[in-house]
């Protein structure tokens, strides 16, 4: 069992979040503009990295927001929990088709952090 | 290699088991084969056997980071059925279930291969709808299906909850008698064993740690213990698909995840089946030793762990206890993990690569036991003519491109 924690309310137990998967996987903006092999990336391939992964968690039974955190996923720890919209505080390279982690739109996902910080 | 019979059981019967030897030789890396199999789990196993056995290529290995067997291969619940709703699944899974009829006998070892049936149950007319339509596709797959109403189930298996009043109260099912369990270990070691008798080299405790490609072709793989030359190598390695994916530089369709199973304490013999719900998710089978043995869907997060959380735990239970309220007494001796590899569309890749020489097996999820058999047959068959044959012929890379998905239901949710 893993304990969480939520940037909001701290310190949870992991029954009370819901799980995202991988993290920095930004919508293509002109989804008619791209290759059919571009979307296929964009809609089913994954990093899966093992190791060093960045992921999205909603703290479903407590405030209700998503967060991305750091974890290993050879040992299961946790290495950091940062607000959506922020870079994630160690390097990793997934998310996009020549490995270069993704640009996030800040503002869009402000929005959907409720515009909070913890 | 001995060959197994009542005459060999009651030899060493009477000389006190001192004559079995070895099933297999432990083999040292050669500088080079003809092909290398990454992976030594059923289906790695298997497709080495059928390598050998149908296309005459003895001069291979398997490579295994662990010991033989150890992965999912050994953690799996081993249900199988091929009672699958599309005709590309039907096709693959109903294959298996051909070969696992003939297989003890093939391989000349015992898998405790047990066609004891398998139930999957409707809870609400909306189910009872998806499960009769899929008895109907299997039927006309030529797929041994049949369906059972309330009573014919409280026939077939005593002791589910057949109350009327329950949460979820049981409508009917469907069922496969050629369905079944059979012994995890016992299949690995049969193929091993076989596939050694045919010249393959299984060596153990070898971690594939990179892929040599020159010009788009595959030319050896990078190991702990040295470097190996091969023109042709499949990745069969399960939870790990996409660690070997990116040592060729491809992103892949599929997510990691941990599936957990446990088994009670040993009981008398009271579950004649294999029942499988999805609405209640949970599934149970009993073992010969009379363990109850018990799974249900994956963790939701992704990780190589090979452990899963408690919460999963907690509602797997619950949904047995709603099913089965005689067991609420019974002890959980043991419980584990294994790392499933899911792909969308819930079926596997048996596919070419852009890697010419490279090919992959694998997206299997949390149900590729029962198709080890022809899972391990279609992948020699790649790997030997550098074609699918019809049978693999829809699970190639390409489908997540082209949108020609097999979404199987049939897999969905709890049903392994
Ligand atoms: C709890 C659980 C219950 C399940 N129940 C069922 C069920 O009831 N019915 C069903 O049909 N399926 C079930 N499955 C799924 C089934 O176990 C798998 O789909 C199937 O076993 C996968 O094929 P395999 O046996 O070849 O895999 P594995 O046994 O996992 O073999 C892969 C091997 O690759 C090796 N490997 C990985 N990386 C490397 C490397 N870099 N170098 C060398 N070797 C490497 C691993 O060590 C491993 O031994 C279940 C799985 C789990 C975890
Ligand atoms: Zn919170």
């Amino acid at each position: 069992m893993f304990r969480i924690r939520c940037p909001y309310c701290g310190e949870r137990d992991q029954i009370e979040f819901g799980y995202g998967g991988e993290a920095h996987i930004a919508r293509p903006r002109e989804p008619e503009a791209i290759s059919d092999a571009q979307w296929a990336d964009y809609v089913f391939m994954r990093t899966n990295t093992k190791g060093l992964f960045a992921e999205r968690w909603v703290h479903s039974a407590g405030c209700r927001r998503w967060f991305n955190a750091l974890r290993d996923t050879a040992t299961d720890r946790f290495v950091a929990t940062y607000v959506i919209g922020e870079a994630p505080p160690l390097p990793v390279t997934q998310g996009a088709d020549d490995g270069a982690p993704v640009e996030e739109d800040a503002e869009a996902a402000a929005d959907l952090a409720g515009g909070g910080r913890p | 290699m001995t060959r197994y019979s009542l005459w060999s059981l009651l030899r060493e019967g009477f000389r006190g088991h001192t004559g079995w030897g070895p099933v297999w030789r432990e083999a040292e890396p050669k500088p080079a084969y003809d092909a290398v199999i990454i992976g030594g789990g059923g289906h790695g196993c298997a497709t080495a056997y059928y390598l050998a056995k149908e296309h005459g290529l003895t001069n291979i290995a398997i490579v295994e980071k662990g010991w033989l067997g150890g992965g999912n291969a050994a953690r799996n619940t081993t249900i199988i059925r091929s009672n699958y709703l599309y005709d590309a699944s039907a096709a693959i899974y109903d294959h298996a279930m051909q070969l696992w009829k003939g297989l003890g006998r093939e391989l000349n070892f015992n898998i405790m291969m047990s066609h004891r049936g398998v139930l999957n149950l409707a809870h609400d007319d909306n189910e009872m709808r998806q499960l009769k339509r899929r008895v109907e596709a299997n039927r006309l797959n030529g797929v041994e299906a049949e369906w059972l109403d309330a009573k014919q189930v409280a026939e077939y298996c005593p002791i589910i909850n057949m109350s009327p009043a329950s949460r979820y109260p049981v409508i009917g099912a469907t069922l496969q008698r050629s369905g079944g369990v059979n012994r995890h270990d016992a299949v690995v070691w049969a193929y091993a064993r076989a596939a050694h008798e045919l010249g393959v080299d299984i060596i153990q405790n070898c971690e594939v740690t990179g892929l040599k490609i020159e010009a788009g072709r595959i030319t050896g793989l990078e190991t702990s213990r040295g470097t190996i030359r091969t023109p042709k190598v499949a990745s069969v390695v399960a939870g790990h698909t996409s660690v070997i994916g990116a040592m060729a530089g491809l992103r892949l369709p599929i997510e990691s995840h941990p599936l957990q199973a446990l088994v009670s304490e040993p009981i008398k013999p009271v579950n004649p089946c294999v029942v499988m719900s999805n609405a209640v998710h949970a599934y149970c089978s009993q073992s010969d030793k009379g363990e109850l043995v018990i799974g249900a869907g994956i963790d939701a997060h992704l990780s190589y762990t090979q452990r899963g959380a408690f919460p999963v735990i907690e509602e797997e239970i619950a949904a047995v206890l709603e099913l089965f309220p005689i067991f609420s007494r019974l002890k959980l001796m043991r419980h584990w993990g294994g790392i499933v590899d899911i792909c969308p569309d819930a079926s596997p890749i048996i596919s070419k690569t852009p890697v010419k020489g490279f090919y992959l097996n694998g997206g299997w999820g949390t149900g590729g036991w029962k198709a080890t058999p022809a899972s391990g047959h279609a992948l020699a068959d790649l790997v030997a003519r550098d074609e699918p044959n019809a049978i693999a012929a829809p699970y190639t890379l390409e489908r997540f491109t082209t949108g020609k998905l097999v979404a199987e239901h049939g897999a969905a949710a709890v049903a392994h």
